[in-house]
């Protein structure tokens, strides 16, 4: 089918959904490609490099009146109009924020697809277009911050002193939150982060940043055991807010990403944390568009406050990275198509039993296909004939009451074993117990790679047994010593064998 | 310093090398180093112990000594020359039996020496000797001869699966956990009849009673738990040597028996949480069992099959490229073609890494050993856990001879048999091409939904030939 690829006409979009990379793997999917003149220029794709992996060029016209559409932007209802009814789109179009667009669209009678309502399950990750912007935005946030940033991000000691590293503080552990983290610690600063989930404290320090939490407070658990939950949680916002202007007050550059989807942003930077900031501390709200996390932020400006204090309100950072953002917005839109054209046959198959697929159909030849229905995880196999198997019962640590009382049990059993031992046994069993101790830490973390030479170097030592049969040799009777010195032929080629295989296998591993 | 001061003075430096040498495989770094710690733990405890004999003057037992480890060093060392590292595992397996066998020796000649000598003499002067009453020497003997028999016939039983010689299917007797329980049980009877009156007799039945449990117990689990067997018989002929020890109140047996048999047990339990099983459940057998009917018929699809040129333009197109090899490449030695064909690609400027599930193969850290053979960097071998994430952004993922490691069921059919354990996603990647001889299930006897994506090819086919084939088109 052909595809178009109009120019984005929205103000300051440099992005483009389509670079010449993911125009070659459309081919190869069967399809055509027609791109709009120039709508790459911004994002460094000219259209030499687009015929170069087999577009055509044209004009705006013709891109938009292709069998399929993709852009970057929803459209606006002028563009909507260039649309063939039985067009397929595939862009941004907030279908939840924009209703009187959809409303267009379905009376255009086109299908619309839209990018930004791919359902958060694992399949659909590659199409997932807001986490690659959100990447990017969190990339970039940091670069404006570093920017406006009158010092280094990294301490250094030099000849003419020393310089401290920059503070970073991102609130928001998401895609975005985190993007910033390692971006700012590569730069050098001391990253610290919060967000409400605690659980993503480890995300957080994957990426060399350090967790700040809420302060947990005691009287909580009680409180919320009451059914107080408002109270609670006012009681946790206000220890959020001390975490906050104490953070504001210590660090140079905040990044503030926290957004709740359908609301406005959550304020967690209040007047007052501003105006407690150090002069020359930068802000990145890069939840402005929203409304804002931070007061004073300005959607698109950078505003100084009386006490030095630069808040930058941009809204459009992936745009600030075109080539990069135009890249992973293609390659999502690749991906997608990808799953519509099961033949690669440039056949565009619309599977709306694929929970992916009609989660982001919101249009469908005159039909209004939004909201989705939920999407359903396990429902389906219970539904089936005959019973499912089985499931396996979740492996579960055993309680620690339970737990506490087989140790108990071992210890008792243990202590009566060796309570009436005679003191050699007790000799022996001591020496038993330290050693399986030490058997089990020392092996603690052991490398993947290396278990087969472990387990045939602990052969080998097994082979140890040889030593118990050379004692017993020396015996005056003619069985046993026939016995062990059958023993120690045995446990010998363990031994030799064991430490040989696993030199042999040793000797074989190497780095690049 | 006597002659035997000296002796457990020697033990004692024995054992502590023998814990380095444990610690020093855990790394790549040291790794030599703790081969080379084992080694001279054992040249010193060997030494000791002969010096012992030649101090007690008997001249026939050094000679026999000499004799006994003469021959058995030339069987080790020629084994361990010759041996192929696909066949690694047979090759550990049986090892482990001579343990055992040698443990059940050993306990036999500690009965002979002490109750049997002390009856046919009507003595017992050896029981005085050692300090203990005879009680507690035939409880000690009933013990080690148990576990080494276990060891003994497990490991044989292992062995023979292994090496194909008996099919790696589990065997299922009626009732086989009462079976097992029923033995320990006999065991434990027995052992009490040993201990009020040792005889011949009773020490039979009991050698016969662990050797037959031990054949159950291995032979009633499936192929693909292998690399759980290998390392709990692993674990197994540890506890027999510690049991050795205690018989023979030998501190240097014990600590070593002891640290194998903790070390072994660890790195079993490691191996089961990577298949997301209980630890019992695998001793107990039979996985798959149960499920592999249920599940067999339920994935049903058209694949997509594909020829080696197709898949040779495929890498050659691709940025980055992961291999995850299973059993099959150990089958079809492999190996040395995909190292080829590793260093091809790379050479062309291609990104090749490996994802290996830490239960691909038949033995832990099986594919690591085969691919550092055929010289494959260690470094760009990963584990499962280091390559999941970067698997959705890499182009081309070769799947060499494994089936129930990528299983996407695992991940996302709450119904599978296989149902939460941990897999390679390799269906998140841009395309998948399994190499496979057949449609046929994997070992736990699951459909695998992944030959059926839309992004899946399938290259029939011995995996070795089609390497070939992949890289002459290259």
């Amino acid at each position: 089918m052909l595809i178009g690829v109009p120019a984005e006409t929205r103000r300051n979009e440099t992005r483009v959904a389509a670079t010449p990379t993911s125009v070659g793997r459309l081919c190869a999917l069967g399809h055509e490609v027609l791109v709009e003149a120039g709508a790459g220029s911004r994002a460094d794709s000219p259209d030499e490099a687009y015929v170069a992996a087999g577009a055509r060029i044209g004009s705006a016209a013709q891109a938009w009146g292709a069998d399929v559409v993709l852009h970057v932007n929803a459209p606006t209802l002028d563009e909507v109009a260039l649309l063939r009814p039985d067009a397929v789109l595939i862009s941004l179009l907030a279908p939840a924020l924009a209703p009187e667009l959809l409303d267009a669209l379905v009376a255009r009678g086109v299908t619309a697809l839209a990018m930004d309502a791919v359902p958060r399950i694992s399949r659909a990750q590659s199409l997932d277009v807001l986490s690659s912007m959100a990447n990017i935005a969190g990339y970039r946030a940091v670069v404006e911050a570093a920017h406006a940033f009158g010092r280094f991000f990294t301490g250094q000691v030099t000849a003419a002193g020393k310089v401290p590293p920059a503070k970073v503080f991102v609130a928001g552990a998401g895609v975005a939150g985190l993007a910033a983290i390692g971006a700012a610690s590569s730069l050098g600063a001391i990253v610290r982060a919060t967000d409400v989930r605690p659980e993503v404290a480890e995300q957080v320090r994957s990426l060399g940043g350090e967790y700040v939490g809420v302060p947990a407070d005691e009287g909580e658990q009680a409180g919320s055991g009451t059914g107080y939950a408002s109270v609670t949680s006012e009681d946790f916002n206000a220890r959020a807010a001390v975490m906050y202007a104490e953070q504001a007050r210590d660090v140079d550059v905040v990044i503030t990403t926290a957004l709740i989807p359908g609301r406005p942003a959550p304020r967690l930077l209040t007047e007052e944390m501003v105006a407690g900031m150090k002069p020359g501390s930068v802000v990145v709200d890069m939840a402005a568009a929203q409304g804002g996390n931070v007061a004073g932020s300005v959607p698109d400006e950078v505003v100084t406050t009386p006490n030095g204090v630069t808040i930058i309100g941009y809204t459009d950072l992936p745009a600030r990275l075109p080539a990069q953002a135009s890249q992973l917005f293609a390659t999502n839109l690749v991906n997608l198509l990808t799953l519509l054209t099961p033949g690669k046959d440039g056949q565009l198959v619309l599977d709306l039993d694929d929970v992916v697929v009609r989660g982001m159909t919101v249009a469908r030849a005159g039909e209004k296909l939004w909201p989705p229905p939920p999407v359903q995880v396990s429902a389906a196999p219970v539904a089936a004939a005959p019973p499912p198997a089985p499931l396996p019962p979740p492996a579960k640590a055993p309680a620690p009451g339970r737990r506490a009382a087989l140790v108990g049990l071992a210890a008792a059993l243990l202590f009566l074993l060796a309570a009436f031992s005679p003191d050699q046994l007790i000799g022996n069993l001591t020496v038993f117990a330290l050693a399986v101790v030490v058997g089990f830490y020392v092996i603690g973390h052991v490398h993947h790679a290396l278990h087969t030479p472990l387990m045939s170097v602990t052969n080998a030592i097994s082979g140890i047994i040889v030593v118990g049969a050379l004692l017993q040799l020396g015996h005056v009777s003619t069985v046993v010593t026939v016995l062990a010195f059958l023993a120690v032929l045995l446990a010998s080629i363990n031994v030799f064998g064991g430490f040989a295989v696993t030199r042999r296998m040793l000797g074989m591993f190497r780095r690049a | 310093m006597s002659a035997s001061t000296a002796a457990s003075a020697a033990y004692i430096v024995a054992g502590l090398l023998f814990v380095l040498s444990l610690a020093g495989l855990s790394k790549h770094e040291t790794a030599k180093a703790g081969n080379a710690y084992g080694i001279a733990g054992m040249a010193i405890a060997l030494v000791a112990t002969v010096g012992l004999a030649w101090r007690d003057g008997d001249a026939l037992a050094v000679g026999l000594i000499a004799v006994a480890m003469v021959i058995g060093a030339a069987i080790g060392l020629w084994r361990a020359r010759i041996v192929e590292m696909t066949g690694m595992p047979e090759l550990i397996a049986l090892l482990h039996s001579f343990v055992g066998l040698a443990a059940v020796l050993v306990g036999w000649n500690g009965y002979l020496s002490v109750e049997g000598a002390g009856r046919a003499g009507g003595s017992g002067a050896e029981a005085e000797e050692l300090g203990l009453p005879v009680g507690i020497h035939s409880a000690e003997v009933a013990i080690g001869v148990f576990i080494g028999a276990v060891t003994f016939t497990g490991s044989i039983v292992a062995f023979l699966k292994l090496s194909g010689r008996i099919k790696s299917n589990p065997v299922v007797l009626p009732g086989k956990n009462a079976l097992n329980v029923g033995a320990l049980v006999a065991f434990a009877v027995l052992t009490v009849v040993f201990v009020v009156s040792p005889g011949l007799a009773v020490l039979s039945g009991l050698t016969v009673l662990a050797l037959a449990l031990g054949w159950h117990l291995v032979a009633s689990i499936g192929g693909g738990d292998m690399p759980v067997v290998v390392s709990m018989l692993n674990s197994y002929s540890g506890w027999a040597a510690a049991a050795s020890g205690f018989l023979l109140d030998n501190d240097l047996l014990i600590i070593t028996g002891a640290l194998v048999g903790s070390s072994g047990a660890y790195l079993s339990y490691i191996m089961c949480q990577a298949m997301n099983r209980s630890f019992l459940s695998v001793i107990a057998g039979g996985f798959g069992n149960e499920g592999a009917t249920a599940a067999s018929g339920d994935v049903e699809g058209e694949h997509t099959e594909v020829t080696a040129e197709e898949v040779a333009q495929m890498l050659r197109d691709a940025d980055s490229v992961v291999i995850t090899p299973g059993y099959g490449m150990a089958v079809a030695h492999a190996q040395n073609a995909v190292a080829e064909l590793t260093r091809t690609l790379t050479d062309k400027g291609v990104q090749v890494r490996f994802g290996i599930h830490p239960v691909a193969g038949r033995l832990p850290g099986h594919m690591n050993v085969l691919l550092a053979e055929a010289r494959v960097p260690y470094d760009v071998v990963l584990e499962m856990d280091e390559i999941n994430d970067d698997l959705a952004a890499t182009d081309v993922v070769l799947v060499i001879g494994a089936n129930d490691t990528v299983n996407p069921a695992a991940a996302e059919d709450p119904a599978s048999p296989i149902a939460g354990m941990p897999v390679l996603h390799v269906w998140e990647a841009g395309h998948v091409v399994v190499f496979k001889r057949s449609m046929s299930t994997g070992y736990a006897g699951v459909q695998n939904p992944l030959f059926f994506r839309e992004n899946t090819r399938m290259l029939f086919g011995d995996a070795r030939e089609r390497v070939e084939d992949i890289l002459r088109a290259l």
